[in-house]
């Protein structure tokens, strides 16, 4: 038989074959084919993506709320308060503060107010004289300054202040953590404490005031009546110092020497500002530990799509044998596969993102937070997605390109 | 359109499929390749088709030799020029069968409207226009072979191959189809038919009979001319 080809006759150019390329829009449509026909399993491999994202995205959006939140605080606050407070002496012994501390610390050039907390020894406060004596609840008196509460930016959360006359009488202001465990919820005329075995009518109850903590515990009297009628000494325990915003770090150089000059190495001054902070740095490493366990749910999740990928890898021989024999390439099955994986991880990731997001709105708006998340978590939760789509989809889309026609046609 | 010289296959293993074949086929042939099973016709339409490779011998498919191509180009060969139909049908479920056969035209490089709108000329040709938004499951065999037949030639390829396309499917049923292939066969493009059926071959001008990777008698090529300026299917 001889061979005979003849010259094409229908108008085709006879010149190199070169395949057709698929339009991005295209490559959308082939990499949706599975997700369309399996919706069930693409959500569900999609889902253990979106776990991992999601944990992610909110671990990093709660922190970065709680942190919006406790700036939030910091600027109402101001981050201008010191304390100085005794230490400890040469000795090891109590130091103590001398009388004149508030008037030296006042002197200092950019101090704009000054106030005092005098701790009342051996004070203890009760709710009736019926109470064991052992159960003090952690409450402890103290003399309080008229000025303190303008000084430390404490809140009345019910009644008055003290004042130059109710100083001067049993009179007490609770601090809000002490007046919810002495279980009174407000000031009153009739409302009375017991401190150091005498009556003091509550005459106002404090908020929460976090820049000055042992406030919250406190029962606050006035500075006369302490001396007068607990055996108080005078002596402050704690100075708090308001000063100019620029020139809170040379104030707090100089507030030890100035509060105790003849033994300045016995005065602690500490800025609550920075404590504050500093307690909120210890609260990071637990966001890593959490962004840890994000990350392994995201790897699971990654393992899942590659999991579906092989599965339908397999499944779909027939539909591969199809698609070579109508003239796809090796590479078009493979950037099909690609495609696939690549969809469904990024399903997996932006939904993953959407839920962190509401996690993290949800929450921070239960702790009255401003809702925040940084733009790098969600983007960077959804570029991750991407590599890890790519990854797991690059051994089955190789995989499903190797196969060769007939043999997916035969399946 | 089709030569090939000494093609041999054998697979793995060491069976022997095909058995040193010599065939020609002009433009615009209707063949039929018969034989029982495990005679090594579809092994014969898998290297027509370009799908597999002959282990020796050489192919030549419209002027181009196989065995000197790349896979992609084998790739690009099959979405311009050859179109498949199979006993199975490979129609994709849940989608239309205006889908089905837009979705065959994927790899020849045309845009999304223009797929659709050959699609629905071509559906319409093979008398399924009333059946567009169909799927599969809502189709006859019959049918469904129509749409698939639709897909091999919406390129509008030189080339149809038919592997049993009436294997699945009733006498009746099987008439119409061999007549559609038939029309498509007037209208200029080669068409090869692989079956077991003698009926079917034998109502085919020309019959290429195998058996045990060899061909043992061939009909050979008919008289009449070859149309070459036929209307391709499919072409607007």
């Amino acid at each position: 038989m001889t061979v005979d080809v003849r010259a094409p006759e229908l108008p085709r150019v006879q010149g190199p074959l070169r395949p057709a390329r698929l339009r991005p829009r295209d490559v959308v449509k082939v990499g949706s084919v599975g997700l369309r026909t399996r919706p069930l399993r693409a959500f569900l491999s999609a889902l253990g993506i979106a776990i991992g994202i999601a944990a992610m995205v909110a671990v990093v959006g709660i922190s970065a709320s709680s942190q919006a939140g406790l700036d939030r605080t910091l600027a109402a606050l101001g981050t201008n308060l010191l304390t100085a407070s005794p230490g400890s002496t040469m000795t090891g012994g109590q130091a103590q503060l001398p009388d004149t501390a508030e008037q030296m610390a006042a002197r200092i050039g950019p101090v704009t107010s000054v106030s005092a907390l005098g701790k009342v020894p051996d004070a203890k406060v009760y709710r009736t004289a019926k109470i064991p004596q052992a159960e003090t609840g952690g409450l402890s008196a103290y003399a309080a300054r008229t000025g303190l509460r303008a000084t430390t930016g404490a809140t009345l959360a019910s009644g008055t202040w003290l004042n130059e006359a109710t100083g001067r009488y049993p009179a007490t202001v609770l601090g809000a953590t002490a007046a919810e465990r002495l279980g009174i919820g407000r000031a009153g005329a009739d409302t009375q404490v017991l401190i150091g075995g005498r009556l003091f009518t509550v005459v106002g109850i404090l908020a929460p005031a976090p820049l000055a903590p042992e406030l919250d515990t406190a029962a606050l009297v006035g500075w006369p009546v302490a001396q007068e009628e607990l055996g108080f000494d005078g002596h402050p325990t704690t100075l708090y110092v308001r000063a100019e915003d620029a020139d809170v770090e040379d104030v707090q150089a100089v507030l030890g020497s100035t509060a105790n000059p003849e033994a300045p190495n016995e005065v602690e001054v500490s800025r609550p500002s920075d404590a504050l902070a500093a307690k909120k740095a210890a609260g990071e490493a637990f966001t890593g530990l959490l962004l840890g366990l994000g990350a392994v749910a995201l790897l699971v999740g990654g393992v899942g799509v590659a999991n579906t990928m092989v599965i339908s890898a397999l499944e779909r021989r027939a539909e591969i044998g199809l698609r070579r024999s109508l003239g796809a390439t090796r590479g078009q099955i493979r950037t099909q596969f690609l495609a696939e994986s690549l969809l469904l991880s990024a399903l997996g990731g932006v939904g993953g993102a959407v839920l962190g997001i509401a996690v993290t709105a949800g929450y921070a708006l239960y702790q009255d937070w401003p809702v925040t998340v940084p733009p790098w978590a969600a983007a960077g939760g959804v570029g991750a997605t991407l590599v890890i789509g790519a990854v797991a989809g690059l051994y089955p889309a190789v995989r499903a390109s190797r196969l060769s026609p007939t043999e997916a046609l035969a399946a | 359109m089709i030569a090939l010289t000494d093609v041999t296959k054998t697979y793995a293993g060491g069976v022997t499929a095909l058995a040193g074949v010599s065939l020609t086929i002009g433009r615009g042939e209707l063949v039929g390749i018969v034989g029982p099973s495990g005679s090594g016709k579809s092994t014969m339409l898998n290297v027509l088709g370009t799908l597999d490779r002959p282990t020796s011998g050489s192919v030549r498919i419209d002027g181009y030799d196989v065995g000197a191509l790349s896979d992609a180009e084998l790739s690009a060969l099959r979405a311009a020029r050859i179109g498949f139909v199979f006993q199975q049908f490979h129609l994709a479920a849940a989608t239309s069968a205006w889908d089905n056969v837009a979705d065959g035209l994927l790899y020849c490089g045309l845009g999304l409207r223009e797929r659709r709108r050959r699609a629905a000329a071509v559906l319409r040709r093979v008398g399924l226009g009333h059946r567009l938004h169909h799927a599969p499951h809502e189709l006859s065999g019959g049918e469904r072979q129509r749409v698939a037949i639709a897909r091999a030639v919406a390129g509008d390829p030189g080339l149809l191959l038919a592997d049993e396309p009436t294997g699945a499917l009733d006498s009746v049923t099987s008439e119409g189809i061999m007549r559609l292939l038939r029309e498509l066969h007037e209208a200029g493009t080669t068409v090869v038919i692989i079956t077991h059926e003698r009926e079917i071959a034998d109502g085919l001008p020309r019959q290429v009979r195998m058996r045990d990777g060899r061909i043992v008698s061939d009909s050979g090529a008919p008289a009449h001319g070859v149309p070459s300026a036929g209307e391709p299917v499919g072409a607007p």
